[in-house]
């Protein structure tokens, strides 16, 4: 009897902690956006972040885009060629890229290696008092610290999520028309019918849009409520890739299936 | 001699106290770490808080700031009770107060130079030119107009506090509260920093509060001190009143007497017990 109640306490506390946790986490969400407002009159703080957070992933992201474009060409021209029909290479690529794996892919290299960064920021800036003292001085950091970096990661992750596709298009080219030979005209021609600017480009925008809003988000959020010490801000930054790259997926099976209804 | 814990003593005057604590009780999830505290500071003095580790004395300070609520009785800021403000009126209320932290807390993204500017860009609309002369003036009263350029890594930790400190009045508060400012300096940082808490207090009209563990340069720098222990202020008064009295737990601190009141052991079983042996 007495070992049921535990588990059930048990059990409550666990449920209720969670509760506690979600409606934090919403509430973060709310204040963030509510106060993005401000830090869109201070420009400057925003485009520091875009640059922070985007220019340093471009590497990766354009290297990771370019092999992509490399493999996707090998395998697109080993199925397509069976039915006659490597020209249509380029069109493979160019969909694959712009309606499912640059918006995926860019955003899982953003959770390693922006989201990372901002939480371990955070969480470090908390351990070393800073947020404190930024509230001691009247100064809400939540303004000031949080939300510059939330709308910078919401506008670099579509940037990049283009230079990915780019790229990796490019990719295809070099491997499809430069290495297999197969004809240029009928590669670029294939790829410009087939791939519509709403449909295809339009939903993969809005795709990396959410992608981008929540990766930024869970990494601030973890930053902002991780135990201020060393292992704290350790586990604050495996939880962002890990929480963010299983919100990526989940979030993209969701919106595919929503954008094939409409 | 008005030594024991008692709210009317202190310096009478037509004008209220500045910061006033009644009846303060206070804890995190069911411990007390304060328990009945009644404070008083005027305007213009130098207070310090001294006492054994864990005995209240930070808590106090976090009080005043508001960074905790105290779970019974009032802390009162120019006569204004902080615990209802709203958030907006909070933030009026901090912008009066400078906080200088243990370890400083500077931002470590931010050079000296914008460190102390960052409140004022925060907090006012001022041109760049009358910015820089404040943050050199600040820093200059600090001795680190030199310093400028440093990012908070390549200056010391004694260096790292004065930063702070021009930081914390870099918009003119009333209030400067200083938690632990002389712990880990060298002896010539140290004797800086209590004179430069002592000068900047007098000069700019400040008043201050300094929790501290040092006491011989709290008692060189300070026009009234205040002993917690236990969470509870045991013992107030100028520190010659301090230093001549005959409580035992404020002789044993005073004195740095290893035993006493405060006990060298922690509570535990008795040794033959502990250790398995027979008496």
């Amino acid at each position: 009897m007495n070992a049921l109640v535990k588990f059930l306490a048990r059990v409550g506390a666990a449920t209720r902690g969670e509760l506690a946790e979600t409606g934090g986490g919403a509430r973060l969400f709310v204040q963030l956006i509510l106060r993005s407002g401000t830090a869109l009159r201070r420009f400057r703080l925003v485009s520091d972040q875009v640059f922070f957070l985007g220019n340093r992933s471009l590497s990766i992201i354009g290297v990771s885009g370019l092999f992509v474009g490399f493999v996707l060409a090998l395998q697109g021209y080993y199925t397509l060629q069976r039915y006659g029909s490597a020209e249509a290479v380029g069109l493979l690529v160019a969909l694959s890229l712009v309606r499912e794996l640059g918006p995926v892919v860019t955003a899982l290299l953003f959770a390693g290696r922006a989201g990372t960064s901002l939480t371990a920021e955070i969480g470090l800036m908390k351990a070393g008092e800073q947020l404190t003292a930024m509230e001691m001085m009247a100064v809400d950091p939540v303004r000031r610290v949080l939300a510059p970096r939330f709308l910078g990661g919401i506008i670099a992750m579509p940037l990049l999520a283009g230079v990915f596709s780019a790229v990796g298009v490019i990719g295809g080219w070099l491997v499809g028309v430069v290495l297999i030979g197969i004809d240029a005209g009928a590669f670029w021609s294939q790829m410009q019918g087939g791939v519509d600017v709403f449909a295809d480009v339009g939903n993969g925008v809005v795709k990396s849009l959410v992608f981008g809003i929540t990766v930024t988000f869970v990494a601030l959020l973890q930053g902002y409520t991780c135990k201020p010490t060393p292992e704290g801000v350790s586990q604050a930054t495996t939880r962002t890739v890990v929480v963010s790259s299983l919100a990526v997926l989940a979030l993209d099976f969701v919106l595919t299936a929503m954008m094939f209804s409409i | 001699m008005a030594l024991q814990n008692n709210p009317s003593s202190g310096v009478s005057g037509a004008t209220p106290p500045l910061i006033e604590l009644r009846d303060v009780t206070c804890g995190y999830g069911g411990r007390t770490i304060l328990e009945g505290v009644n404070l008083k500071l005027e305007r213009g003095h130098v207070l310090a808080l001294i006492g054994t580790s864990g005995g209240g004395k930070t808590t106090i300070l976090r009080l005043l700031g508001r960074q905790i609520r105290p779970t019974h009785g009032q802390v009162l800021f120019d006569g204004q009770d902080l615990a209802p403000l709203s958030l907006d009126e909070l933030y009026a209320v901090r912008r009066r107060l400078g906080l200088l932290f243990q370890f400083g807390a500077l931002f470590t993204d931010l050079s000296v130079f914008e460190n102390v500017a960052f409140p004022l860009r925060e907090h006012t609309q001022l041109p760049e030119s009358m910015i820089r002369d404040l943050v050199l003036m600040k820093l200059n009263a600090v001795g680190l107009r030199g310093a400028r350029d440093l990012m908070p890594s390549e200056v010391s930790g004694g260096m790292a506090r004065r930063v702070a400190l021009a930081r914390a009045i870099a918009l003119d508060p009333e209030v400067v509260l200083y938690d632990e400012p002389f712990a880990g300096l060298d002896p010539i940082s140290l004797g800086v920093a209590a004179r430069l808490i002592r000068d900047l207090n007098d000069a700019l009209g400040l008043t201050s509060v300094i929790v501290s563990h040092d006491l011989h340069e709290t008692f060189g720098i300070a026009d009234r001190v205040a002993m917690v222990a236990n969470g509870r202020v045991v013992a107030q008064g100028t520190p010659a009143e301090l230093q001549a009295s005959e409580d035992p737990l404020v002789r044993q601190f005073v004195r740095a007497e290893p035993d006493g009141p405060v006990h060298f052991h922690q509570p535990a079983l008795p040794v033959n017990e502990d250790f398995g042996v027979s008496a």
